[in-house]
């Protein structure tokens, strides 16, 4: 028999809503798998087990009046710190709001509640969401659950690796440039993506907001398209979030791939490749033209420009939106006597060491003098990005590429050179440039035991074609049962 | 283009960044290493690009000004780091 803890997504709210299984025992089937691994694994910052408690037995009261709480009903999730939460604390993995409790929930946590979801805490991230492998937090370190000398990705790595080691049924987590999909490929998960614009960012904390979506991580593809479902939509609080109505995505998935155009983009087969990450995704390619799929090979042509272009981009409006940390009204303010002072030792005092970086980078990129050179040239060329996708998708419905270069790497391995860690992003940035919809899921293992994620790219607004590629190669595969011995 | 230690000082100052000197030399290192390395933009002709903002193609969303939320209690004073009654306190700005 699965353990609770093991249940996915619909089935553990199938069973609350038939009464089998109350949301408590749910809960305290979360937690206590959150005691057993968490000094393993270290996903989550804070661990609301009282507010939990009481959620569940609400749900379970409603249950018992004979209402129905929701598709979520009384399911356990976990949210990343980036995603304010009313009254529980939640610090961006950051020094400067280590202390920050919100007196308001983000529109995504409010929507996760409203459909039944029991939130069991907060999950680590790097500082600001800025980083690929979760180092980059100043409150605690996340390990890989496949390998604990392993990250779990980053900048959602706690959720990837809650999620991967059962302490959560979903997850919810926030992408800027591979956010969600490097975690969760890193962590043998299903995470995705949402066009930007599907999905309100409203109580979402800033990273650089032409970039900034929030999406889901859970284990298989129809879980992640239930929380989708869940959380998008238009917002009266969030001017950039669409008014398109929100499709059944759940309805889409047993469609098939047959006669589907997919696209494999050459420059995302490159030189210096893991051989088993390259072998991993050809074979997958391969598992859906199986399934009646037509695979062609498409160009971008201006992927070499992509890092740059993302890194001037974000660090530019990441520079712009971390202006608000002040310490006057929130967050931690350093002793001193002049407001001037104030504002500076705060900031050194408040931020670690990649925040400062970008800062830096971002202020340098648009300072007088050299606007145009970075600033403004990293905007144009991301136009010629997006033509490049334009271009492939007039003929494709869909483009299949790795997630990353490699597998989870080792802690400490990248942390020394800044553009090495930055080159983790290299097939996931792209797609935020873009805005596009984005899948991440499991497609084998390499050598050393390691998840390895594929990735499915979709035209904007077309979640409903990359989830439906996700679930008929999860259908055909396993890889997606696999669950770390831990 | 090197960047220099000046360079590194006036940036951080435009940021509001107190910076240690061995924080000033690191990344004085980093900036120069990173910019090289995307100096690779330089190359492409994009004299005719439009530059891309945002992706968005539904322009500006509006609703009517109307006011829903209740007026602020004390929540808005719960995260300050220092308060006097219902202000929020600051060190001095005018000598």
């Amino acid at each position: 028999m699965t353990a609770l803890h093991e249940l996915s997504l619909r089935d553990a709210a199938a069973r609350v809503r038939r009464r089998e299984t109350s949301s408590v025992e749910l809960v305290r089937a979360a937690l206590d798998r959150i005691a057993a691994v968490e000094p393993a694994v270290g996903a989550f910052l804070t661990v609301t087990e009282a507010e939990a408690f009481a959620a569940a037995q609400a749900i379970d009261r409603r249950v018992a009046a004979g209402e129905d709480p929701g598709p979520l009903a009384g399911v356990p999730v976990g949210i990343k710190d980036m995603i304010c939460t009313a009254g529980v604390r939640t610090t961006a993995g950051s020094r400067i709001l280590e202390r920050f409790v919100p007196a308001y929930d983000a529109t995504v946590t409010a929507r996760l509640k409203a459909a039944g979801a029991v939130i069991v805490g907060k999950l680590n991230c790097d500082e600001f969401a800025m980083g690929s492998s979760t180092e980059n937090s100043a409150l605690g370190t996340t390990r890989n659950p496949w390998d604990g000398s392993r990250v779990p990705g980053g900048s959602s790595g706690g959720s990837g690796a809650a999620v991967a080691a059962g302490e959560c049924h979903a997850a919810l987590g926030t992408d800027t440039g591979g956010s969600v999909r490097l975690p969760a490929a890193f962590c043998g998960v299903v995470g995705l993506k949402p066009t930007y614009g599907r999905v309100s960012r409203y109580g979402v904390i800033a990273y650089a907001s032409s970039l900034d979506q929030v999406g889901p991580l859970a284990r298989d593809v129809a879980d992640t398209a239930l929380m989708l479902e869940v959380i998008a939509g238009h917002d009266a609080a969030d001017s950039t979030a669409s008014p398109r109505p929100v499709p059944s995505y759940g309805a889409v998935l047993e469609r098939g791939v047959r006669g589907l155009r997919l696209g494999l983009p050459r420059e995302y087969f490159v030189e210096g490749m893991q051989p088993e990450v390259e072998a991993g995704v050809r074979a997958a390619v391969r598992e859906l033209e199986r399934l009646g799929a037509i695979v062609e090979p498409v160009s971008l042509p201006h992927t070499e420009y992509a890092i740059a272009t993302y890194y001037l981009i974000a660090t530019a409006e990441a520079s712009s939106n971390l202006a608000r940390y002040d310490g006057i009204r929130y967050g931690l303010r350093a002793p001193a006597d002049s407001l001037g002072t104030m504002y500076e030792t705060s900031r050194a005092a408040g931020f670690g060491t990649e925040v400062k970086r970008r800062i830096m980078l971002g202020t340098y990129a648009l300072s007088a003098g050299y606007y145009d050179a970075y600033y403004l040239k990293a905007q144009q060329v991301r136009t010629l990005i997006r033509r490049d996708f334009d271009q492939a998708f007039q003929r494709c419905e869909a483009l299949v590429t790795p997630v990353a270069p490699t597998t989870a790497f080792r802690l400490g391995e990248k942390v020394a050179d800044p553009l090495t860690m930055y080159l983790s992003d290299i097939f996931t940035i792209s797609v935020n440039l873009a805005g596009l919809p984005s899948l991440a899921l499991p497609c084998g293992f390499d050598g050393s035991g390691l998840p390895i994620g594929l990735q499915v790219i979709g035209r904007p607004f077309d979640e409903e074609t990359v989830l439906r590629v996700g679930a008929a190669y999860e259908h055909a595969t396993e890889w997606h049962r696999r669950r770390p011995r831990i | 283009m090197a960047i220099t230690r000046e360079q590194v000082r006036r940036v951080a100052a435009l940021a509001r960044l107190r910076l240690a000197p061995e924080e000033e030399e690191r990344l004085t290192g980093d900036l120069d290493h990173i910019l090289e390395a995307f100096a690779r933009l330089s190359a492409i002709d994009t004299s005719t690009v439009a530059p891309t903002a945002h992706v968005e193609d539904f322009g500006a969303l509006l609703r009517p000004d109307t006011v829903e939320n209740p007026p602020a209690g004390d929540e808005a004073l719960a995260n300050a780091p220092a308060r006097d009654g219902r202000f929020f306190k600051v060190p001095k700005i005018i000598e």
